[in-house]
């Protein structure tokens, strides 16, 4: 007798039932859509602005197919429409855009183009997806850039070369110069007293700095270097800073479902699905925009010369003038925490600034010294300056601080996301990139499910008519498989990609494997003189020792493969440890059950349908006694 | 039906002499080619520039090749690419060049000869990246090895362990071997590929040694040398099943698959068809040279268990 107990039966049932469930998202298609969300940190996507939408498409006459509300991060959501065709699509994006953009330079809101799943309401209520396709399959760009740490670090040093400088003036301590020295700062002395109430004072200063003497005679030396976690935390920030800029750059894309994460210690990758702008995105994450607070120098301003460096500033009415600066730099883009478009006491359009404790301190110095007198706020972008701010200090100013005027709202919202632009902490380069069309993303989803397709055919064909109804339920259980797989992907919403397709038809070429080993030796059984019984439970036993070690070798390559790819190698690897799970699984028991339900229960079983078992001796085949 | 009527046992160790000395010279033979001539790494391992152009109609390679000549980048290529219609640059690093700017000034030349050129794909490899990829491409063999050694010393003995590994090893080689006397794109998938034909052989190798095994338990008066022939006679047809099944779906990978999963498809059939090889002729073989023995197998069993695996 062959029979599970029910339990078995049940885990199987349940197994297949959410297999079946996760994998029909997959077959509804997409639906395009129009995304808006927010351009700007202090522009809000809200129900009032769904309800916004609503209305500019019913007075567009527009029809719409729902429009839904979706959060893509923390405090951060999409409002998204979906319609028909993509005519409509077009004239809607149209009509959305004019109606919450006001000004087309400025736009609040991200207006975007996007195809949206057309799953069910029920099945998204469960939380069941399509599978999440790679770029190689929806087409768009890849960039991995790479976060030039050693800039990062090297402009903390010269800020600390100059916060040594004013620290030493303040307590009153001679030196005989301070100058970068590689990754230190040398500060010289000329007698030992000095040195040493400097030592202390530095170490008091920070303590997250490594102080060490050197020279001896006339010729003393201090060598200052940040520590091992201060170059760290630089390091992290520096690359926490860029992502976010990255953000507010990618947000001018209007790209629909934008990915930007960190990979390993200096490195972000970003992706934008649906981009075939190529030069225009590398151009607007490429700037390598960056801030510089510094006085202006009004002595050549007042004689009208250009001083030792002036920048542009464009004014309000549109003319510009050339604003001579002092050499010193008190502050820049990296001590840069925040900037945002606030009101005063006055309840006056101003921009709220606020910087780190050391920009903070610098700032403080620089205002109290120079009361009264012009500071500009300038923008680098690919080497050029531009004066975007220029103000009189009325008071001295510290961590936080607000840059007030004759400012409309308009203004300050501008100023305020230029000056958080400009705050890239480090240089960044491209150092991979790829970009696919979004024909040839269509033709390697067909390319690739069809290969899956007619491979998967023959092997079902193959296998019915070589072993009858043993290869139906492997084909059957090989369907499970499939099912499974594309289940399991779309839950953990892992990425495919076209190797990962490859994966899975490579996948199903393996896991019939199983299925083979299992009824060849169902066949051996019946050959040795086994009754139909007997040899189902000796077959599926003997095979079991032997398909979980091929399967653990072959788990082994896998996983090396998983934790040692990348790019393409993991999306391969990802379904190809899936799969092997699966296979198991399916192979084993699905099959198993269906044997049982199909056979398990005949007490006299006279043969079993597995083709013809050939017995040594005979001549022809005969069915299995 | 039944495609393997196999009435006797046969002597695959008989011939595994013969076919060993053939895999010596032809895994030299590979390596040779491997060492003097090297492997064509796509861009991912060394780094510059792959693009992609469709034209409406059939491209002119030679104007093209004529236009990437004219910017004076050191050697490049230019192929065809699946159709007449697609082509494949590939372009070397250029220093003073920032990623995509050659396909970028590439593409304005090919433009300005034919405007219904089309860039359907770009992939930019800075060299820090290529070479890393190349490190953990050989991290990840490696750690496939190791493991998979392990594994078998574990489950089964070192000797088989040691034949398993040396056996797909082989394989790897000669599949990578091919590639190099081709001059066929070796990239990152291709990598894949070769570590999961990897996987799959060893499995095959356990498979047999597992007969191997029992049949040591079962025919207490065969020599090593029958037991061997015995196991892989009973597991033949499994294995010509099985790889068949699985060459159904690389080769449908190969012909429907397209150009950007060919020489995948190509790594993984060649290596199937090796790993059959591979397993019959030879893993038994270094096992069998290696003297494994009946005690090797089996550890000390109790009387009833022995009675009841005899026939």
């Amino acid at each position: 007798m062959n029979r599970y107990p029910l339990w078995k039966y049940i885990v199987i049932a349940v197994a297949l039932l959410i297999g079946t469930v996760y994998t029909l998202p997959n077959f509804f298609g997409e639906a395009p859509a129009v995304q808006v969300s927010s351009a700007k940190g202090t522009v809000r996507v809200d129900a009032a602005l769904m309800g916004r939408i609503e209305t500019v498409l019913k007075e567009a006459g527009l029809a719409h197919q729902g429009v839904s509300m979706d959060a893509t991060g923390q405090n951060n959501f999409t409002v998204r429409a979906r319609f028909a065709d993509t005519d409509t699509q077009l004239r809607a994006k149209d009509v959305v855009d004019r109606a919450l953009n006001r000004d087309a330079a400025d736009p609040s809101f991200v207006v975007a183009l996007n195809l949206v799943p057309r799953t069910p309401q029920w099945l998204a209520a469960l939380r069941a997806a399509p599978m999440y396709l790679g770029l190689d399959l929806r087409g768009g760009v890849h960039f991995l850039m790479q976060v030039d740490m050693r800039q990062a670090v090297d402009k903390r040093m010269e800020a600390l070369t100059g916060e040594l400088r004013t620290l030493l003036r303040e307590k009153n301590l001679r030196h005989t110069g301070i100058s970068r020295a590689g990754s230190e700062v040398e500060v010289r002395f000329r007698d030992e007293e000095t040195r040493k109430r400097a030592d202390g004072v530095i170490r008091d200063f920070n303590r997250d700095l490594l102080v060490r003497d050197e020279g001896s005679g006339e010729d003393l030396r201090l060598l200052v270097a940040l520590s091992p976690n201060a170059t760290r935390d630089i390091q992290a920030n520096a690359l926490k800073q860029n992502i976010g800029t990255l953000h507010n750059r990618i947000n001018e894309l209007g790209v629909a479902e934008p990915v930007i994460q960190q990979q390993g210690a200096d490195r972000v990758v970003v992706q934008l699905p649906g981009v075939q702008d190529v030069a225009r995105a590398k151009q607007i994450l490429g700037r390598t925009a960056t801030l510089e607070i510094r006085l202006v120098d009004e002595e050549a301003m007042a004689a009208n010369s250009p001083g030792a460096q002036s920048v542009p500033e464009r004014r309000p009415d549109g003319s510009t003038r050339s604003v001579p600066l002092r050499r010193q730099v008190v502050v820049t883009g990296d001590q840069l925490i925040d900037a945002n478009a606030t009101f005063d006491e006055n309840q006056r359009p101003a921009v709220a600034v606020s910087l780190d404790a050391r920009g903070g301190a610098a700032m403080r110095q620089a205002s109290r010294e120079n009361l009264k007198k012009l500071m500009a706020i300038v923008l680098y972008e690919k080497g050029r300056g531009e004066a975007i701010s220029v103000a009189t200090i009325q008071s001295e100013l510290g961590n936080r601080w607000q840059i007030t005027g004759q400012f409309s709202t308009q203004e300050t919202n501008d100023l305020a996301l230029l000056i958080r632009s400009g705050s890239l902490a480090a240089p960044m380069e491209i150092i991979e990139e790829r970009t696919i069309g979004p024909s040839l993303g269509a033709e390697n989803i067909e390319r690739g499910f069809k290969s899956t397709l007619y491979g998967f055919l023959a092997i079902a064909v193959f296998m019915v008519v070589y072993y009858r109804v043993f290869g139906l339920i492997s084909a059957v259980a090989l369907t499970a498989n499939v099912m499974l797989l594309v289940a399991l992907l779309s839950m953990l919403q892992a990425t495919l990609t076209l190797p990962g397709i490859a994966a899975i038809a490579l996948t199903l070429g393996m896991a019939i494997d199983a299925n083979v080993l299992i009824n060849e030796r169902v066949r051996e059984e019946l050959r040795a003189g086994r009754t139909p019984q007997q040899a189902i439970t000796e077959g599926y036993d003997k095979a079991f020792a032997t398909i979980l070690d091929s399967n653990i070798t072959t788990l082994i390559a896998g996983l090396a493969l998983l934790l040692f790819g990348s790019g393409p190698v993991r999306g391969f690897a990802v379904v190809h440890c899936l799969g092997i799970l699966t296979s198991i699984f399916t192979a084993v028991f699905v099959s198993r059950a269906l044997v049982n339900l199909t056979y398990g229960s005949r007490k006299k079983l006279g043969s079993l349908s597995i083709g013809a078992v050939w017995k040594p001796g005979t001549t022809a085949g005969a069915n299995a006694k | 039906m039944e495609f393997f009527r196999i009435k006797r046992t046969i002597p695959f160790m008989k011939y595994s002499l013969i076919l060993n000395g053939i895999s010596v010279v032809t895994f030299l033979v590979a390596v040779g080619f491997l060492v003097f001539r090297g492997l064509n790494l796509s861009v991912e391992f060394t780094g510059g520039t792959l693009m992609e152009v469709r034209y409406s109609q059939a491209a002119d390679l030679e104007k093209i090749r004529g236009a990437v000549e004219g910017k004076g980048w050191g050697e490049f290529q230019v192929q065809n690419f699946g159709t007449s219609r697609d082509v494949l640059i590939r372009l070397p690093l250029q220093p003073g060049y920032s990623s995509g700017q050659q396909a970028e000034k590439v593409m304005a030349t090919l433009k300005a000869q034919d405007a219904s050129a089309e860039l359907q794909r770009v992939e930019f490899v800075g060299p820090a990246v290529g070479a890393e990829l190349a490190h953990d491409g050989a991290v990840a063999l490696i750690i496939v090895v190791v493991g998979i050694m392990i594994y078998l010393a574990f489950r089964f003995e070192w000797k088989f362990s040691v034949a398993a590994i040396i056996a797909n090893l082989h394989d790897v080689i000669l599949v990578v071997g091919l590639f190099a006397i081709f001059g066929w794109e070796f990239s990152l998938p291709v990598l894949a590929a070769i570590l999961a034909v990897l996987g799959y052989s060893v499995n095959e190798s356990v498979i047999i040694f597992d007969r191997v095994r029992e049949h040591f338990k079962r025919y207490r008066k065969m020599s090593t040398v029958e037991v061997i022939d015995s196991a892989i006679t009973a597991t033949i047809s499994r294995t010509m099943i099985t790889h068949g099944s699985t060459l159904c779906m690389t080769l449908a990978m190969l012909i429907f698959g397209g150009p950007a999963l060919h020489y995948f498809a190509l790594a993984l059939t060649i290596g199937i068809v090796f790993g059959i090889y591979s397993s019959v002729f030879v893993a038994a073989a270094i096992a069998m040279y290696l003297g494994v023995k009946r005690e090797d197998l089996i550890k000390p069993v109790k009387k009833e268990e022995e009675q009841s695996l005899v026939p």
